[in-house]
């Protein structure tokens, strides 16, 4: 994914077994494969159809896309954290390409 | 011209949003929460959009247009072209060197001897001082340069200048609001001075003022220029459109700024 | 170029669709000669295939979505599913769906008890006034649902 770009907005610190709002945005077009181009024909379909978040490596959420999700999806949702980590988001696309993003967390 | 409370809130939020980013190097001059979108009878098209969208402006994250003052951001400071110079060379840091600057755009440029807009000026900066190729029109680098040098305006009141060169230049720029075009024979006027606020069909019509701009439009899913939307206009009544640059589009936007003098610089604004 | 009305063009057949609004649709990655709308049995037999047949609750989803979306292609909604999240009793999945879409699934949220709220926020594609269909998976095996309207209307000022 040439020039995706993805952003997050967690907090450094949080409360043990408090649940933190995490945000996220990430540039993409993501093509639906419905469009046609001037000629008439369809454009391919190329959207982001995974995210994912893990917390210390372990999966803690995740969503799959279809196409019906807007251009540079935003999703923002909640971790709920005992210990002090990184949180590791992924979006992959339809060819398989990932961008990951991460953040630490002080739980205390 | 900056009221008290205003700089105490933007103190706050800028904080809260400068640790937010860790690409920023400081914050914003001004919250995304202007306040003040209405200054006598003009009214931005901030104060005609649903809540659900004023609420993606006014957060700096979830705006997707702000990706593209971090792109600029990161053009401010890349070396490009023969001379080897970036923008930063010669200014040094935006937030200081570009505070107010958007806002008086377009103006008189007496080399030129016709006004130029902001994209313009941009490029003759790579051309003439960076020795550098210039940007395309509505191009990814050349959107993200004028919506991070606007953004360095953000919160600030609209202020062209439309007296002693630029006069001749408003003058024609307002001709072409008022006259009629296209197989509809109609002028800017009868949507945005004869009908803001009644709908065409499904959307309300605004005063098509332009301190947003670039803005994210949601149905073009990406950032656009004013120029880009001189041109839907006018394909809109089924005119030709002019190419982007063109002069009756510089002299036209200089016209349409001044309809919105005073009100906020928003770039990037987000519209339907 | 003074005093001079710009030329009208030709306004070909293409054009005059983009008055009725295709273009809008189009701008939004749904072809107008592509599949037909998705329709509320499209939506039915999706969630029939995962609750097996099982009734769905409803009450402990709330979905927040606009009465009348600014733009079809960026419609927000949040939505949150009541329940504790512990390892006990948690979502497991949330599905939604847009019965007016040519292709009704929108996405799928797959939930931990580490998610601390089953809550998603996000920004969707309606292609046209359609009820957004919710569905959440328990971890007891029951299942849960709610339903909104978003009115889509196709604008009036493109450009």
């Amino acid at each position: 994914m040439a020039k995706t770009k993805a952003r997050v907005k967690a907090p450094k610190s949080a409360k043990k077994g408090e649940a933190f709002q995490i945000k996220t945005l990430i540039s993409h077009k993501m093509e639906t494969g419905q469009r046609k181009d001037k000629k008439g024909n369809k454009i391919p379909r190329d959207i982001i159809n995974k995210f994912v978040c893990t917390y210390n490596g372990k999966e803690v959420f995740s969503a799959d896309w279809h196409p019906a999700v807007s251009a540079n999806p935003y999703l923002a949702f909640y971790v709920k954290a005992e210990e002090s980590g990184s949180l590791e988001m992924t979006w992959t696309d339809d060819a398989g390409k990932a961008v990951k993003k991460t953040a630490k967390v002080t739980v205390s | 011209m900056k009221k008290a409370y205003l700089g105490a809130m933007a103190f706050g939020v800028a904080a809260l949003i400068a640790a937010s980013f860790a690409s920023t190097t400081h914050a914003d001059h001004n919250s995304p929460l202007l306040g003040k979108m209405e200054v006598d009878d003009r009214r931005s098209g901030y104060t005609y959009m649903e809540p659900e969208t004023k609420a993606i402006q006014d957060d700096d994250f979830e705006n997707p247009a702000m990706i593209f003052v971090e792109d600029g951001e990161q053009l401010w400071g890349s070396v490009d072209g023969n001379a080897n110079k970036s923008c930063q060379s010669c200014h040094n840091d935006a937030f200081d060197s570009m505070k107010g600057v958007a806002a008086g755009y377009p103006k008189y440029d007496p080399k030129l001897k016709k006004l130029k807009s902001l994209e313009q000026q941009i490029n003759i900066c790579r051309t003439e001082r960076m020795q550098a190729k210039p940007w395309k029109w509505e191009s990814n680098e050349l959107l993200a340069m004028t919506i991070f040098v606007r953004h360095q305006s953000r919160g600030m009141p609209v202020n062209v200048s439309i007296d002693d060169e630029a006069a001749p230049f408003f003058a024609k720029g307002k001709e072409f609001y008022y006259e009629r075009r296209g197989q509809l024979d109609m002028a800017c006027k009868h949507c945005h001075e004869d009908n803001a606020g009644h709908m065409a069909r499904a959307n309300r019509l605004t005063q098509g003022q332009i301190n947003g701009f670039p803005t994210y439009r949601l149905k073009w899913q990406k950032v656009g220029s004013v120029h880009r939307r001189f041109r839907g206009c006018n394909k809109n009544i089924r005119a030709q459109p002019l190419k982007y640059g063109a002069d009756e589009y510089v002299n036209l936007e200089l016209y349409v700024a001044w309809r919105g003098r005073g009100l906020p610089v928003e770039t990037p604004s987000v519209r339907n | 170029m003074t005093n001079k009305t710009l030329e009208t063009r030709q306004v070909s057949r293409r054009e005059l669709f983009s008055l009725f609004g295709a273009g809008t649709l189009a701008a939004m990655g749904i072809g107008i000669a592509g599949p037909a709308f998705a329709d509320a049995k499209a939506v039915d037999a999706a969630i029939a295939k995962i609750t097996g047949g099982k009734a769905a609750g409803s009450g402990k989803i709330t979905m927040d979505v606009p009465q009348i979306a600014e733009n079809g292609s960026t419609v927000p909604i949040t939505v949150n599913v009541d329940s504790p999240m512990t390892d006990a009793s948690h979502v497991k999945t949330l599905h939604v769906w847009a019965d007016g879409n040519p292709s009704p699934e929108v996405a799928s949220f797959h939930f931990t008890p580490m998610s601390g709220k089953a809550y998603v926020s996000t920004r969707i594609r309606l292609a046209k006034t359609q009820n957004v269909v919710t569905l959440a998976e328990m971890s007891d095996g029951s299942f849960t649902m709610a339903k909104a309207e978003v009115k889509v209307t196709i604008g009036g000022c493109g450009g």
